[in-house]
């Protein structure tokens, strides 16, 4: 919900990033219900990939920030024009 | 040994071509770097073509990836489709920024994820190689640093692509949850008959994600604003490579996977497709820049390339890779025409038929395989994927409302052939044109046709 309410695009960033622990909680959830250790190795996976994409979006984040002094991401409404 | 050389390829050539940008800086070695790097990776991609032709079907990495005949010819199209791309817009890909090899080296690394895409057989390559395709695209999107267009596409597309990750992993989560496997087949034998609430959220989960990334609507709001804000030279490798490889990865998901409980998603799907041809086209049509209409049109396109998954046949699976191949092929043709002109409106293409008939030409034939008017592939695939939706024998209504909304596509893609041809300019367009880029487009076209007049090369 958070991702659809907020306009700031580091607290959407951060929301993004409660959906996949709420993925990884999940998983291992499932993981000791089936006895099964694929989904801990999943839950590896997708930590190291959220890491990634993460650096990459601050980066991209950090670039906005510097031309229009601002995280809003109402601003990018200005593409439509 | 074969069959995953082409990753292994993929990769090793994209680490390459980083350490050529550190040696030099001078773009035309980059240039040249960055064309073999393709050709490379067209000729391993052939090897292991060969290779699985003789031996079969192999599997690797505790079957974590399954490399059939298939998947290893559509490595080969896929591949030989991005060389012909870097063949063409090379040049351009320098211009965009200061980091000239990077853009090749993430291509590269793009190609990692579509083959990936191509061969998973494990839930986790799947999230693994969408990842791979997506990430690399963030950054190409916001390649221009200086121009605040180029900034905003990025970011969105990021927030838009991080949004469907998670909603991704949560399908494939809720489908564990319920089959206690990430494997394809051992899901395949869990989905027979009748399924409970659980795996169908899933399923449902994994139809937004994966409409995100093919740009379906209702989740293709983005699409227009990220392919216009992207440079245009990295506009048509993101419509076309990437979301090809997308529908692949879609394809082989839902018929691999999913393909014993058919009847509960196929509704679905239905909704998608005519919801995605109707706003595709509809929005298509109103649009002032062409490049912007090129975004809508690919939605469009989507909306056909979701018959072939709609439809569970052998036919559909054919016919994607023959629908991937000519749209790649048509889109890359205009967009090398477009990037030429300065001016991005239907104004800008005024008279062009006139001062440089080349360029006009080759268009024409490329807008006119969109539009899909017979000889030029373009026909014969959107024939091919309705074809496979009519074996299924299923709710020809649909049917009927694509090639409605393919008679409407006619209209915009004709606006630019008629600005071209029947429109005279008032100013003078300047293009600077080498004889060497000219002959590609006019091979392109060639292509273009010549696949339209023997679709077997690629169906066979």
């Amino acid at each position: 919900m958070g991702v659809l309410m907020r306009r700031n695009a580091i607290v959407i960033l951060m929301c993004v990033e409660l959906m996949l622990n709420a993925v990884n909680l999940l998983l291992v959830a499932f993981s000791t219900l089936y006895g099964d250790s694929d989904a801990q190795i999943f839950v590896f996976f997708i930590m190291v990939v959220a890491a990634a994409e993460v650096s990459i979006g601050l980066a991209i984040i950090v670039l906005m920030y510097r031309k229009v002094q601002s995280v809003d991401i109402n601003i990018l409404n200005r593409l439509k024009n | 040994m074969g069959g995953m050389l082409g990753i292994v390829a993929a990769a090793i050539l994209g680490v390459v071509m980083m350490f050529v940008g550190l040696i030099s800086q001078k773009s035309s070695v980059i240039r040249i770097a960055g064309v073999a790097c393709f050709l490379i990776l067209v000729g391993v991609t052939a090897f292991d073509f060969s290779a699985i032709h003789e031996q079969g079907t192999q599997l690797y990495f505790n079957n974590m990836l399954s490399v059939g005949i298939k998947a290893s010819w559509f490595n080969v199209l896929i591949s030989a489709c991005a060389f012909i791309y870097i063949l063409i817009f090379n040049n351009h890909i320098t211009k965009v920024g200061k980091n000239d090899a990077e853009y090749f080296a993430l291509m590269l690394f793009i190609m990692v994820g579509v083959f990936m895409l191509s061969t998973y057989n494990h839930l986790l390559i799947l999230f693994i190689g969408i990842e791979i395709l997506s990430i690399p695209q963030y950054i190409l999107a916001g390649s221009d640093k200086e121009n605040i267009k180029s900034n905003e596409a990025s970011l969105k597309y990021f927030l838009m692509g991080a949004f469907s990750t998670g909603i991704l992993l949560m399908g494939i989560t809720l489908i564990y949850g319920s089959v206690g496997s990430f494997e394809i087949g051992n899901i395949a034998t869990a989905f027979q008959g009748e399924v409970t609430a659980l795996p169908m959220i899933g399923v449902i989960l994994l139809i937004i994600a994966f409409g995100f990334k093919v740009s379906a609507a209702p989740m293709h709001w983005w699409t227009a604003d990220v392919y216009d804000g992207t440079p245009t030279a990295i506009t048509p490798f993101m419509a076309t490579i990437v979301k090809v490889a997308a529908f692949i990865g879609f394809i082989n998901l839902f018929h691999g996977a999913f393909g014993n409980i058919h009847y509960s998603w196929k509704l679905t799907i239905a909704i998608l497709i005519c919801v995605t041809l109707f706003i595709g086209n509809i929005t298509a049509v109103f649009q002032q820049s062409v490049k912007r209409m090129l975004a809508y049109s690919s939605i469009a396109q989507a909306g056909f390339m979701l018959f072939a998954v709609f439809a569970l046949n052998d036919t559909a699976e054919k016919s994607i890779i023959y629908y991937g191949v000519s749209y790649t092929l048509a889109s890359i043709g205009v967009f090398a025409v477009l990037i030429k002109l300065k001016d991005y409106t239907y104004e800008g293409f005024n008279g062009l038929g006139k001062s440089h008939p080349l360029y006009a030409i080759t268009a024409t034939v490329c807008l006119l395989s969109l539009a899909g008017i017979p000889v030029t592939s373009g026909f014969f695939a959107k024939y091919f994927v309705l074809t496979a939706a009519m074996e299924q024998g299923l709710w020809l209504g649909i049917i009927v409302f694509a090639v409605l909304m393919a008679a409407i596509s006619i209209y915009y893609y004709f606006r630019v052939i008629r600005a071209m041809y029947f429109t005279s300019s008032t100013e003078e367009i300047t293009i600077e044109s080498n004889p060497m880029e000219q002959i590609l487009l006019v091979i392109n076209a060639v292509l273009v046709v010549l696949l339209g007049l023997f679709p077997q090369f690629i169906l066979g």
